[in-house]
């Protein structure tokens, strides 16, 4: 089966009424293995086709195959279990539960496929050694500093081992050094065979990814991909 | 049955990973994860649902304690005492016992004793002399038999019944109020009675059985004739027999003692009058098990409202939990444990309190703790169904939640 990890057709995505477009005819395909950065502006529906690229929402019009699977045409419960197995989500603001330990948090990435707690914290441990914070498993996200949190955030979106790895701004809350040290995790993951979309508005990140989709008003403007 | 099987098996014939699982230990871990998180808020609408139980528990546990007393109290006093009195004539005035009557319902089949009383009318009792002649002070002077103490198991507080050298003395016996009101501690004091003084023999405790011998001053049959002009007749005889006969001879009763006017007697059972004592106070339980269970409303009320704020508070957390794979169920499942476990914790909390309370009562009473394990299982189970009700509606818009809520600002 050779199915594209991302096949967007003339995507669209409305909200309210008057309707407003979030999203306005995309079509883009990416491949396994690639890593792409979606750059615009703030309100350019970034973080809309995130939602749509994450089946978190359904296209208005138009379809959305995620991992070969029409998003359209399947169940709430069909896109949990897509989530839960095939999709791992980053987050600008890290998103992790305060008062619970590094590795419980990475462990709740596992808690919706069913694995026994103590399998799950072993796991928990694994991805926490991966994005090199084995020797912080303990601590909480208030020990951690920004970095760190998005680090383990990070853990938590791969423990499962999802081919496909999404980040919403994951640098948008850190300093210079920290968020490089992110974009390099997330490079490392790449090379591991993850397909990862990364979502930012920092032109100068996006110039070290190897494929850059730019958008504007909701639609694509720019597709430049580096030949290796 | 086989049919249902059938389909539900179509769907799990897809691959184990095509679908979210969540483990029932996670629905819990999970619902008690997000109490811990916020203690105050949880102690706060736990306790509306303590108090509802804790009061509810309290009542019946109270109601049944003393239930139990009046048990304890029945078996050692026993049931088959029955007590006959002149009632009122056709025309309405009080009636007399014929003076036979005692030995009358002595001689029905399976009595087994038999006592007598004999109000005396217009003998009034005293401190002393002294004392102005209006103040009589509630105190009924009564002739008595000396197998009254043994046939309504009456017993002695102080001093000693009559006998056969004390009952030709000016003595008497006083009832616990009698007692009381006379201003008598100890036996041996002198009392001004009927313009004479007499010695106080002895007090007995409250009797149960007759309570109207709390407040009589009682003399001997002999004394009764000679100092008071008694006149021998009876105005209630007490009988005992076996509790199987106690049916058979309260029917032939009336007409033993009083062959010409059957109609005129009243016999009454004092062990009933004792139960429907406690069965009056029960009506005073039901109150307090209606102020209970509004307790108990509101406390799912509250429960419910924190529920709905905590469901508000936590959209971030559900979107994020969605994108993390978790079905609409499992959300609903999360938050209906979360309520459950809230529900169930004031539950358990008033379960403890209402028994603190019930023993506090029942000791300060001198009752045996007494609480049927099944009120105890109500409790909780009422609070597992509050919790179920309460926390449904906040679930299923739990569940509502859209995943995209992760990422609203
Ligand atoms: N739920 C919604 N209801 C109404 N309008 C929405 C909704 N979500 C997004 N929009 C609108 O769609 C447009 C795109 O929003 P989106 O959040 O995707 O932009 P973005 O590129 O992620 O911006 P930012 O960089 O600020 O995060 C905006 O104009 C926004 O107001
Ligand atoms: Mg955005």
């Amino acid at each position: 089966m050779s199915a594209h990890v991302i096949e967007l057709n003339q995507v669209t995505r409305e909200h309210g009424s008057p309707p407003v477009r979030a999203v306005d005819g995309v079509s883009l395909i990416v491949e396994a293995g690639e890593m792409v950065a979606i750059v615009g502006p703030s309100g350019s529906g970034k973080s809309s086709l995130l939602n749509l690229i994450g089946t978190l929402d359904r296209p208005t019009t138009g379809s959305a195959l995620i991992d070969g699977a029409d998003v359209a045409r399947m169940s709430d419960n069909a896109l949990s279990a897509l989530r839960a197995y095939r999709v791992g989500f980053v987050f600008q603001q890290f998103h992790l539960s305060e008062g619970v330990t590094a590795i419980d948090n990475v462990a709740d990435g596992l808690l919706y496929t069913g694995v026994g707690v103590r399998e799950r914290r072993r796991r928990a441990v694994d991805a926490l050694t991966r994005v090199g914070l084995g020797h912080r498993t303990t601590h909480k996200p208030s020990q951690l500093s920004g970095g760190e949190r998005q680090r383990v955030a990070i853990a938590r979106a791969v423990v499962s081992r999802p081919p496909l790895l999404l980040a919403d701004e994951p640098t948008g809350n850190l300093d210079q050094t920290s968020g490089a040290s992110v974009v390099e995790l997330l490079h490392e993951l790449n090379r591991d065979g993850t397909t990862i979309v990364v979502i930012t508005h920092d032109v100068e990140l996006a110039q070290k990814l190897p494929r850059r989709i730019m958008i504007r008003d909701g639609r694509v403007v720019s597709d430049s991909k580096d030949t290796p | 049955m086989k049919r249902r099987r059938t389909a539900r098996e179509q769907v799990s014939a897809l691959p184990a990973k095509t679908r979210s699982r969540l483990l029932r230990k996670d629905v819990l871990r999970l619902g008690a994860s997000g109490l811990k998180s916020r203690p105050t808020r949880v102690v706060l609408s736990a306790l509306g649902i303590a108090i509802g139980i804790a009061a509810m528990i309290a009542v019946v546990g109270i109601s049944t304690s003393s239930q139990a007393k009046l048990n304890e109290q029945l078996s050692s006093l026993g049931t088959n005492l029955l007590t006959v009195g002149a009632g009122k004539s056709l025309f309405g005035d009080q009636s007399k016992l014929p003076e036979t009557a005692a030995g009358q319902v002595s001689r029905i089949e399976g009595v087994e004793k038999t006592a007598w009383l004999a109000e005396l009318e217009g003998i009034k009792s005293y401190r002393s002399r002294l004392i102005d002649s209006g103040q009589s002070g509630g105190i009924t002077a009564a002739a008595v038999s000396d197998t009254l103490l043994d046939v309504t198991e009456a017993s002695m507080k102080s001093g000693n019944w009559f006998n056969e050298a004390t009952a030709n003395y000016p003595t008497v016996v006083l009832g616990a109020k009698a007692a009381q009101r006379l201003g008598v501690v100890t036996p041996g004091t002198q009392v001004w009675i009927h313009d004479q003084l007499f010695t106080v023999l002895g007090v007995l405790d409250p009797v149960p059985l007759a309570p109207e011998l709390d407040t009589m001053a009682m003399f001997s049959e002999h004394t009764a004739i000679e100092t008071l002009g008694w006149e021998k007749n009876p105005t209630t005889i007490y009988e005992r027999s076996s509790d199987e006969s106690v049916d058979a001879i309260r029917a032939l009763l009336p007409r033993a003692v009083n062959p010409e006017n059957p109609e005129e007697v009243e016999v009454s059972r004092p062990s009933d009058a004792l139960a429907a004592k406690n069965a009056a106070d029960t009506a005073f339980t039901g109150l307090l098990v209606g102020l209970g269970s509004v307790a108990l409303l509101v406390g799912g009320i509250g429960v419910a409202n924190t529920m709905v704020i905590t469901v508000l508070e936590r959209r971030r957390e559900i979107g994020l939990r969605r994108a993390l794979g978790t079905t609409r169920k499992h959300i609903r499942s999360q938050f209906l444990a979360e309520a459950l476990l809230l529900s169930a914790l004031g539950g358990v909390a008033g379960v403890g309190i209402g028994m603190v309370v019930i023993t506090v009562f029942a000791n300060a009473n001198g009752w045996p703790v007494s609480v049927p394990p099944l009120v105890i299982i109500s409790g909780v189970a009422a609070t597992i169904v509050i919790g179920a009700v309460a926390g449904l509606y906040p679930a299923i818009r739990a569940a509502r939640t859209p995943p995209t809520a992760v990422l609203a600002s």
